[in-house]
This record gives C-alpha cells, structure tokens and sequence, in this order.
C-alpha cells in the first residue's frame, strides 16, 4: 500500500516536469510554425484580424516571389561552397597546427601558441576593417574567394583540437615513430582517426557560424551573384519591406538546409557542443 | 591495428641505444615536422588577424575614410568616442542587453537542463526541439520574430488583445524595443545553454545524490546544494563565452531596427555602431577606435570574471 502511494507521488512529480517542458516547447516552436504557416499564406490572409491559423489553401506564390526577386539558387551554390571549403579547411589546417602543438616539441612553440591564444580573445570586429581592405587588394570583392578566405584559419578550432589531442594517450604513436613514420603519417594515419569527435565537433561548429554568418559576407559580397543566404534575406528584406508572407518564404527557404543536417546528425551536434563545453 | 600497434610499443625498451644515437636528427626532424605543420594557420591567423590586429589599433589613430587614403590625427578619434552621445548610448545598450540577456538565459538553461536530466520520457524529442532555434540563421530568427512583433498583424500584440493587453509598438518604441530585442536572444540561446549544462550536470557523480537522498534531502534541495554548486565551472564557462558573444551582437539588431527606426538610438549595439561608421558611413578610422574600445571592454570584462572566479566556482 505504502509503495502505490509513493509510486503515484512519483508520477505526478513526472507529470509537472512534462508539463512545464511542453510550456517551454511551445514557446521555443511557436515562432517556427508560424513562419511555415505563414509562408504559405496569402498576403490578405496574413492580415487578417483574428488571425487566420491554418491557410485555407497552401499557396506557393511566396515561394515564387521570393526565388524570382533574388537569386536564391546562386546564394545557396555560395553558402554550400563557402561552407563546405571553410569547413574541410578548418578540420585539416586546425588539426595539422593542433597536432603539432600537442604533440611535436620545436624552439617557440609555446609563445606561438600563446600568440594564437590571445587571437581568441579579441572580439572579431577588430579584424573586420583591414580583412575587409586586404581582401579588396586582393581583387577578391564579390568573390566566393572573399567569403572562404579568412574563415580557413582559425584559433577557435586549433585551440579546440590541441585540447582534444592532448587527451589522447601518447602509446599509439610512439610505436609508429619507432617504426620510423614521419609525423604527418603519425598525424594522418593514427591520430586523425582517434580524434573523430573532436574534429566532428569543430566541423559542426565551423559549418555552423560559416552558415549563419551575417555580418562578413554582407561587407565584402554586396552584388547578388555572390551573396549568400544570410545576407540575400538581409536583401529580401529591403525589398518586401512589410511582405511578410514573401520574407517567412525566403526565412524557410535560408534555414531548413541546417536543420535537416541538424535532425540527421542530431547526435554530432550535440555531443560536439557539450564537448566544447566540458573540454573548455 | 590497436592492439598490433600495442604490441609494438613493447619493442622500446629493447632498443634504447639505437633511440639514443638517432636523437639528433630526430630533433631536426621534428623541428621540420612541428615547423611545417603549423605554418598554414599561423601563417593564415597572422595575415587575417594578428596584422588586422595591429593595423585596426593604428587605423584608429588616423581618419581613414572609404577610399583607403589617410592621414594621422593623432587621439582626436578617442577624444571624439568620450564626447560622442551615440556612443554612449550604444555602450549602455549594449551593456543593458548583456547584464540582462545573459543571467535569464543561463538561469532558464539551467532549469530545462536539470529538467531534462530527470527520468522521464521523449528526452530525445524534448532536447531535439529546444535545440531547433541553435542551429537557425539568426537572420531568419529576426524576421520571424519582427513579424511576431508586427504592431497590426503581428501574433503577439493579438494574443495580449485576448487578455485585454493593448497592442504595443514591439520594436519601434524607444522605451520597449531593446527588451523585445533581449527576449529573442534568450529564446535562442536557452537551447545551446542547455546542451552544455545538460553535459555537466550528467558529469555529476551520482554518488552525491544517493548520499543526499539518503539524508532525505528533497528535489528543490538537491539542486541548490548539489548540482549549482558543482555546476558552477560549466556555468563559469558559459558565462565568460556568452558575455563575450552578448557584447559583440549585431545580427538581430541589425534586421530588425533599420537606420529609419526611432527606436534605434536606443537599441543600437556598439558593434551595429562600428558597422555604420564603418560602412556607411565611411568613417573608418573612427569606426577603428570604435572597435578598440570594445576590444578593451571585453578584455576588462572577462580579466574582472576570471579574477572573481576563485570567490564562486568549485573546482
């Protein structure tokens, strides 16, 4: 008798926590239904007071607008691109510096790595002005050049690894520097492997903050061909001011890429964070 | 492989004279090696960032304007930032944003975090959608959440009708808008938050809470006595690296206060500050010393958090 009391205590104890976890789910999913919801409306319905929660008709016009305004095609070729090299970019040269840190002893590494530290802690608008002239020196405005550029080199990511390295036991390696590999194959062969998850999270990350990004390629991509999601939706905006059906069409369009990549990947994502987290 | 390679690393001990007399050249080699394989990034990080660096602290000293020619003028560019009301007011914005933003977002983390943590059913499903709003562009976060807070239109300003709230200018009223702009920012950071503090709280040996349970220590309890105060470096952590990213916003500001909002003297960021002098309005130098203020703020800021750190966090 005594353990149904308890048993049933234990439910309810369950029930209030689900019930306020679905309070904080509907206000974490409520603004991305009504974006889909919206996108689908017509610009009248979307008006309507008391709003209109399901269109009558699902109606891809706004879809169609958007894509005939802008070049939604060219912006996710240069998203994918920039993203991708960024990405595959940051996982090699971040890993190949991590490495060397953690592992090879060599005459200033430490202040080296010190230096790249203190890159770290300054916020990135310091860099903006002079990147943004190099890059025009360059001949590199209205790029995807411009996009990739500085975001292949990273003290985010070469921190991150040299941490995640350094917790990898040393045994492996010292068999195969007897066995007289050089430290790239030691590097390639035995320790890339075995930092899978470090590498996994700093890949997410890069694509991530490379996805998203507004601020950089809004300064050095300012013609359409070059632009990317980010700042064509930064564009759409300037041209259907008040057209929310047209805008919540081109949000859907500029998102739903990285939350498919998110549902498939799922555990990745969030392994990758909280390693940023715990490793930090 | 692992265990050939195990194997392998037996082998040492036997020819350690063989080592000794190849410890030369392995130096050199590794020199090589070490030199080598860090020169992409350093060599990247000191041309993209570590000379922008330098070349941002000198610009700043001089009136660089949009087409790259320049003169030096000395401090006039720091003397202006003290004189300049935009920049004060952009300061106390961001400074707002961030002293407010910030603790919610960590407090309501945590909360869903040690929420989550308990047995229960769907943490998946849970975890997967209070996650959704980490991986969305934050452009798209702002136009979504501008049309929520549309003044005609908008979902919010109708919901509040129901409960015979009047409708509120959202993100156009001075006094309101830079508030409307911190709810968004909670809402999309409760969920990267949370993963993190998820993580640490699952570190949390469970033998403190049998020993807790076994004291009779309640739910409510457990939390202040046992998971805060070992969370406290994970909170730590999340502290320093949303101050940081809380000084530097821009995105939402950005697309929904437009340069025509009466509200944006009010809500403009330091960075949304250095952005328009910068860019639009082509004052460059000034926008460099923008830029080294809230380099210096933020180096004041997280010197002052890792100095306080020894009085609150259990390690």
């Amino acid at each position: 008798m005594k353990k149904d009391v308890h048993k049933f205590k234990l439910n309810y104890s369950k029930i209030l926590v689900h019930l306020i976890l679905i309070l904080g789910v509907i206000f974490t999913i409520t603004p991305f239904l009504w974006m889909i919801l919206t996108s689908f409306k017509t610009l009248t319905e979307s008006t309507m007071i008391p709003p209109i929660i399901i269109p009558k008709r699902f109606c891809f016009e706004n879809y169609k607008d958007a894509v005939s305004t802008l070049p939604f095609l060219t912006f996710y070729k240069n998203t994918i691109i920039s993203t991708i090299a960024k990405t595959v970019g940051q996982v090699i040269l971040c890993s190949m510096a991590a490495y060397s840190f953690a592992r090879i002893e060599f005459p200033g590494r430490d202040i080296i790595f010190i230096l790249i530290l203190s890159v770290l802690m300054v916020p990135g608008q310091i860099f903006l002005l002079p990147q943004y002239i190099i890059i025009k020196k360059l001949g590199l405005l209205n790029t995807i050049g411009a996009l990739i550029l500085p975001g292949l080199f990273s003290a985010f990511g070469t921190f991150l690894l040299r941490q995640f390295f350094m917790t990898i036991p040393k045994e492996l390696e010292e068999a195969a520097i007897l066995d007289g590999c050089n430290h790239f194959r030691i590097y390639w062969n035995i320790m890339m492997p075995l930092a899978k998850p470090g590498l996994t999270a700093l890949a997410i990350f890069t694509a991530l903050w490379s996805w998203n990004d507004l601020l950089w390629p809004l300064i050095v991509n300012t013609s359409n061909e070059k632009m990317t999601l980010s700042a064509g939706l930064a564009s759409l905006q300037g041209q259907h001011l008040t057209n929310f059906p047209v805008l919540m069409a081109g949000s859907v369009l500029a998102i739903w890429p990285m939350i498919v990549l998110y549902i498939i990947f799922q555990k990745s994502f969030v392994e990758g964070i909280a390693l940023t987290g715990t490793k930090g | 492989m692992y265990l050939k390679l195990k194997e392998r690393a037996n082998i040492p001990k036997l020819e350690k004279s063989k080592k000794y007399n190849t410890m030369k050249s392995k130096k050199i080699n590794d020199y090589f090696w070490g030199y080598l394989m860090i020169l992409p990034t350093v060599g990247g990080l000191t041309i993209f960032y570590i000379y922008p660096f330098f070349k941002t602290l000198f610009y700043s000293f001089t009136d660089l304007g949009t087409f790259g020619e320049y003169s030096i003028v000395g401090i006039s560019n720091y003397i202006r930032l003290f004189s300049d009301t935009e920049v004060w007011m952009s300061l106390k914005n961001t400074l707002m944003f961030t002293i407010i933003s910030v603790p919610i977002s960590i407090f309501l983390s945590i909360v869903v975090a040690t929420l989550l943590n308990s047995k229960i059913k769907g943490l998946t499903i849970y975890r997967t959608l209070y996650f959704l709003p980490a991986v969305t562009m934050p452009a798209a976060i702002a136009m979504v959440w501008k049309w929520l807070y549309n003044y005609d239109y908008g979902l919010i300003n109708y919901i509040l009708s129901k409960f015979g709230i009047e409708k509120i200018y959202w993100v156009s009223d001075p006094k309101i808008a830079l508030y409307s702009i911190i709810a968004i920012s909670v809402w999309s950071s409760v969920g990267y938050n949370m993963v993190i503090f998820l993580a640490g709280i699952q570190n949390i040996s469970s033998t403190y809470y049998e020993a807790a349970a076994i004291d009779g220590a309640n739910s409510i309890n457990q939390f202040f006595k046992i998971t805060i105060p070992l969370l406290t470096p994970t909170i730590f952590f999340v502290m320093v690296m949303s101050l940081i990213g809380a000084f530097q916003v821009f995105d939402y500001i950005f697309m929904i206060i437009g340069t025509s909002n009466p509200a944006l003297k009010n809500t403009q960021s330091v960075v949304y500050l250095f952005y328009r002098s910068a860019f639009e309005l082509g004052e460059k130098g000034y926008a460099s010393a923008i830029a080294i203020m809230l380099f210096v703020i933020i180096m004041l800021i997280t010197i002052v958090q890792l100095k306080l750190q020894k009085k609150w966090v259990n390690y």
